[in-house]
Order: C-alpha cells, then structure tokens, then sequence
C-alpha cells in the first residue's frame, strides 16, 4: 500500500516539478497538519456523543439549547469558546515548567499516534513496519503526562491522582501488549496496515476462520484499552468523588482541555487499534465476496472505507461510554489484583494457546 | 538489601478532605493522617452548617418552630416534623385524630423511601455510577409531586401541626400514592438489578469499614447502620410511636451476605430492603385510612405545662430524639435534638483505620450521613 503522503508526494513532483525530498517534506508537513487540524474534531464530536448518550442512558436530554442548531449540536462550539475564555491560572507554589509541559507531553503522545492508523487504502502518514510497537510507546507518553501534571501542582490531591495513573497505565501495558503480540504472531506482522490486508479475506469483522485465541485476545485488550484511556470502571486517577478531579485539580482553560482533548483523542486511537487487530480495519464485512465492490468508480472505494473504519471506530467509543455510565469504579488494589493476577496470566496462556493453534492447526 | 516496605524511608501526609470535597455530603470535613493511600487517622471536624436551630428556637413559639424542624435534616423533614409534633403532644398529652395518625405515617414513610432513594442512589454514585442515582431522582420526583399536592413544598414541608396536620390529604392522593407505590416496587427491582449485584460495586463495599455489634451499641449508632451489624433493633416494631403498631412489616438485619456482617455493603442492603417495607407500611396505611378529623383542638396561645419531655423516632438515618423542656410560657425553654448522623460520624475514626482513602468515600455513603443533622 501506498500512504497518501506518498501519493501528494508524487503528485507534487509531477505538477510542480520540484525535487522529490521537497516534495515529500512538503507533503508530510500537509499531511501532519491536517491531521493535527482533525484530531481536535474528535474530542468535540466525543463530548457531544458522550453527554447525549449518558443523558439517554440516565433518561435526561442532554444538551439541546446551545445555538441555533439543533439537538444542541453548537454546544460543542460553546464549550470550546468557554474554556478558551477561563483564565489561565498557574497555582502559587506548582513547578511552573512543568505545570506547563505536562498538558503537551499528553497530546503529542497521543497525536503522534495517529500516523500510523490506516483510516483507508490511502489514508495514513506511515505505514511504519512496526506500526503496532509504535503506538504502545507514543501512547503511554500518556502517562509521563499524567505524573507531571499531578506532581507539579503542587497538590496532594493531584499527586494521588498522578500516582494511581502510574501504577494503573504502567501495569495495563503489559496485558495489551501481551494481547497485541498474540495478534502480531497471528497475523506475521507488526504493521497496521499489513494487519488489515490480511483481514480482507473472511468476515472481516472478526475471525471466523481462525484462531480462537485471537478472539479471546479482544476481551483482555478491551479491559486493558478502558483501563489504558482512565475510563469507569477504571477511571481512578481522576475519580471525581475521590480525589476531586485527579491529575488535572488545578489546571483550567486551554490546558484543561488539552487533558480532555487527550483523553478522547487515546479512546479513539485504541478503539482504532482494536478495530485493525480484530475488526477488519478499514474493511466492509464479507469485503471479498462483494464484487461490485470493486466496479465502484475510481476513488469512492477508499472513501467508502474511511466512512467503514470510522463507524466502526465509533462504535467501540460508544461502547465505551456505555461501559462508563453503567458501572462503579474499581479501588486501585482491586485494579492492580484484576491485571496482575487475572488479565496477565490469562493474557499469557492466551498467547500460549494462539502459538500451540497454529503450530498445530497449521 | 532487600528494599521493603519496612526498609523504605516513608513519609505520613495530612490531608484535608473537605469541606468542599465532591463525596462529603454537603460540608463535612475530614483531615486525614494517610500512609500512601491507606487511612490511618481520620479526624471528622465538624460545625461548618452550624445555623443554631436549637437556640433560635428558645425564641420562637412552639408552633413557630416546626419550619425550623425541616432544616434539621433536610432529606426527611417529614420525620422530624413528625418527630417534634410528637414530642410537644406528649408534653402537652394531646390526643391526635386517628387519621391523622395514619397520614403521618403515610408521609414519614414517603420521605423514608426517597431519603433512602437518595442514600443508596449517593452511595453509587460516589463509587462512580451515576446512572442509579438518577434512576432514583425520577421516583423522588413523584414523590415530591405527592408532597406538593399535599402541602406545596418540595423539599422543606411544614406539614404537621401540633395536633395533626395542617390540611386534609388533597383529592386524588390516595389514588396516586397506590399508582406510586405499584411503580416504585417494580423500579425499585430494576435500580437494583442494575447496582447492588453488580460485582464491581459489591467488591468496593463488601468487608470495608466492618462496625462490630460491640461497637455500634457502644457508639450509640442507631437504625439502618445498627441493623446492618445484626442488632435487631427498631423501634417502629419494638417501641411503636404514633400507630406503627398496627402494621405488619419486617425489620431487615445484616447478615453479612456478600462479606462480614457490619460492612459497609451490608448497611447498603438496609436501605434497600427498608424501602420494600415502607412500601409495605404506606399500602397498608392507604387501605386501613380512617375518615375523620386531622387536627385536634389545641389554643391559638399554646401553653403547654410546666416540665420536659424527650421523644424518639426511627428517622431514615437512625433514631432521632428531641428534648423539650417547658417553663408553662409560650416558648420552650430548651430544644435539644439528638441526631444519628452525628453518632455516627464518631465511629469513623474507629473503623477506618487501615481502609484505603478511596473506601472513606464508601464509609461516608454507606452511613448516608448529612451534614445539616450533625451541626443544626
């Protein structure tokens, strides 16, 4: 596959006649910008869905008076205007460096991700060889943030919150990368896209034509991806009735959101992953047996696709948000026993399984 | 050498939960002594919703203070309304109307179910579902809507007199209440389909914060909190006031299903199984409503005789008593409430000990504290 960047790349080589490592530089900066431009959509549209799919689940509206758009849709809008009006406090005796940093080292662990998820044929930055390992590492800089903006406020309530998020994002690393491997063996490669393509073929939202463990290996990811993004029942670190609001007590406006803007913006690059490792990626359903798929006209089909991954992608947030309005949160000890002692070693057989599957389902 | 928990340098911290704290149930403060996470002291500093009822009340004529009683716990004026109309008619020896009697009953119970309604719905939502609470708050809304049918409030009621009540159960009460009662049981199965089996939320209380029975009866806790360490206790049944003792009902008591007896999941269960048997008391005073008056005579100028009455009543959050002491004027000359929430917070220190700071947040929502009871 080629990614798009490459593709601009070329178009630009040809039409402007500039040198190719312009041409891809330039390229690349277009492709990161848009990317950058469109990631902030996502936490706008998640808040939306977020309030009005709990408003439905705890029989309220949900916001539907902000502008003059309706089902309160400007509400988005608003919110966005709102917290770029609050004042930017910085508390009296907080590490000011850090208090500043942290909110950055979480978005651009967070952005930095989306370049390797393949929306379409088309649609990525890189299709890196390691697409999978690249994203466990940029997304748990996370984390890093998580910690700095609880020590450096300075406050006792942040740094609970900060402490909780260290121990709980660093532990459910390992049942998802455990749950990742399982697939990468699975498949033969550590490359998203590579992953998708070998989805084409079958159901493509799921594998019934291959190994069980696979499947069974969702279930530990899923557990591990809610505990990963902080939500209920995992979202201890910044448990409102607990510790206030956790890590970000004391931040306010633009940094304020740039925590929430993280923190949607993580569900949506997890439920991405798991909708490439196990949900057929970008694909329709009985894809290979849709032949007038293919007499489409020239570029709806990876069009098509978007609109499929990002369904799909939706989906899995959606189920999130229900997960979240459903269910009490853990304790941390009972958090750290449910990995340690339950995921992990479930995760691990799993992954021992899937190996003895295909060695001895050929 | 091995680093342990022994060898490591550790550092105790204070902290200060409240009394602007999401989970302290209006303003409670808490200082905490913790090592990590784990609570080794907590210290409940108290007087932040002090308003002085007790005093102002000294100055008020016996009839004028039944307003101030709602303040007292805002969660179940009823009770305590019907706790201090009680309280002056025996001082007084006046007899009320039988059907008054039963209307009494009838509103006490109400207000049993939505505290109640409140108690478990906050619990949960401290432990982080909000979803049950809401579920509740649609019930509570009827509820209200019933109240304001009878006396035009929503939440401070003002409803009983010394001698009765203030008016007559309003046409189409009855019918409602019985429309009310079918509805709440079946949502009433249905908020706890969705909570208190829910293994999440029975782990976060099973085994936390176990109060003994040596140590309820020793910390004077009383209701649902003292039923739920086994004690059976209640003294609708076993010291009937006003008409309990022509109702049938059950008194539920902890038995340590899920854990030890006396935790906190077992005084959730309390509350949950004392809502049923409101509904029970409520239908069988809807059907057994006498006609007749709903108020005694009593002087426009209440003179009650000279000498002190103490008066209890099983309120949602334990036994509540009222002191009254009467000088043969127009004024009492002292008011004194004894109040279950304010026992119960003295046991906090006692049995929290060693909890995690995240299950002081459950302690608190399992005593279903409030605050304007504790401080008046």
């Amino acid at each position: 596959m080629e990614s798009s960047s490459f593709l601009f790349a070329e178009f630009l080589q040809q039409a402007f006649h500039v040198s190719p490592t312009f041409a891809a530089v330039l390229s690349l900066l277009i492709g990161v910008g848009t990317c950058v431009a469109c990631i902030p959509l996502i936490p706008g549209f998640g808040s939306y869905l977020e309030r009005k799919v709990s408003a439905d689940i705890q029989q309220r509206i949900g916001p539907n008076r902000a502008g003059f758009l309706p089902f309160g849709i400007m509400q988005v809008l608003a919110d966005g205007i709102k917290t770029l009006q609050k004042e930017d406090l910085i508390p009296a005796h907080a590490d000011r460096f850090l208090f500043r940093a942290a909110p950055y080292v979480c978005i651009v662990g967070v952005f930095s991700c989306f370049a390797a998820i393949p929306f379409s044929e088309y649609g990525y930055l890189s299709d890196l060889n390691i697409g999978v390992y690249y994203i466990l590492c940029v997304s748990s800089l996370m984390a890093v943030g998580i910690v700095l903006a609880g020590w450096a406020s300075n406050n006792k309530w942040t740094l609970l919150g900060g402490i909780r998020s260290a121990g709980q994002m660093v532990s459910y690393e390992i049942p998802i990368a455990m749950s990742v491997v399982t697939v990468a063996m699975h498949f033969g490669s550590l490359s998203l896209a590579e992953m998708t393509m070998a989805q084409r073929e079958g159901w493509s939202i799921g594998f019934w034509n291959s190994n069980l463990f696979v499947t069974l290996s969702f279930v530990v990811y899923w557990i591990a991806a809610l505990a990963e993004c902080n939500r209920t029942p995992f979202d201890i670190p910044e448990a409102e009735s607990e510790l206030v609001a956790g890590y970000f007590t004391e931040y306010s406006g633009l940094r304020f959101s740039f925590f929430a803007i993280a923190e949607y913006a993580e569900m949506f690059v997890v439920s991405a992953m798991a909708v490439v490792l196990y949900f057929g990626g970008f694909y329709l359903p009985f894809e290979a047996h849709l032949p007038f798929l293919q007499e489409l006209p020239d570029g709806v089909l990876p069009w098509l696709h978007f609109i499929v991954f990002l369904i799909k992608v939706w989906f899995l947030i959606f189920l999130m948000i229900w997960i979240r309005w459903t269910l009490p949160r853990y304790r941390i000890d009972q958090l750290m026993d449910l990995c340690w002692k339950g995921l992990l070693p479930f995760a691990f057989l799993n992954f021992l399984g899937s190996a003895c599957w295909m060695v001895l389902g050929g | 050498m091995v680093t342990t928990r022994s060898t490591l340098r550790t550092q105790e911290m204070l902290l200060n939960m409240g009394p602007h704290h999401p989970s302290t149930h209006g303003v409670l403060r808490l200082i905490l002594r913790l090592d990590g996470e784990v609570v080794e002291e907590v210290f409940p500093d108290i007087g932040y919703l002090h308003r002085g009822i007790e005093k102002i009340g000294e100055s008020l004529t016996y009839k004028q203070f039944i307003p101030y009683t709602d303040r007292v716990e805002y969660l179940a004026s009823m009770n305590v309304n019907h706790l201090y109309c009680m309280a002056v008619e025996k001082l007084a020896g006046i007899e009320v109307p039988e059907r008054a009697e039963y209307i009494r009953v009838i509103m006490t119970e109400l207000n049993r179910i939505i505290s109640h309604i409140i108690g478990c719905g906050a619990l949960a939502m401290d432990l982080g579902a909000f979803t049950p609470f809401l579920y509740g708050v649609v019930e509570r809304e009827k509820v209200n809507d019933l109240f304001e049918m009878t006396c035009g409030q929503r939440l401070t009621y003002n409803y009983m007199r010394i001698g009765g009540v203030s008016q007559d159960l309003p046409e189409g009460f009855v019918e409602k209440t019985y429309a009310f009662l079918e509805e709440m049981e079946r949502r009433w199965d249905e908020i706890n389909r969705l909570i208190t089996e829910n293994e999440i939320f029975v782990q976060r209380l099973a085994d936390v914060a176990v109060l003994t029975e040596a140590d309820a009866l020793s910390y004077n806790i009383t209701g649902p909190n003292l039923r739920a360490s086994g004690v059976d206790w209640d003294l609708r049944r076993d010291m009937p006031y006003s008409v309990y003792d022509r109702f049938d009902f059950d008194v539920p008591i902890g038995k340590g299903e899920r854990g030890t007896v006396g935790d906190c999941y077992d005084r959730y269960l309390m509350r949950v199984r004392e809502t049923y048997e409101s509904l029970k008391i409520v239908r069988q005073a809807l059907d057994g409503l006498p006609e007749g008056e709903v108020q005694a005579k009593v002087s426009k100028v209440f003179k009650p005789p000279k000498g002190e009455v103490y008066m209890r009543a099983e309120n949602p959050r334990g036994e509540m008593a009222v002191y009254i002491e009467s000088d043969g004027s127009t004024k009492p000359s002292r008011i004194k409430f004894k109040t279950p929430s304010f026992n119960s917070l003295g046991v906090f220190n006692k049995i929290c000990r060693g909890q995690m700071l995240s299950d002081l947040v459950a302690v608190i929502g399992s005593f279903d504290i409030v605050l304007p009871e504790v401080d008046r």
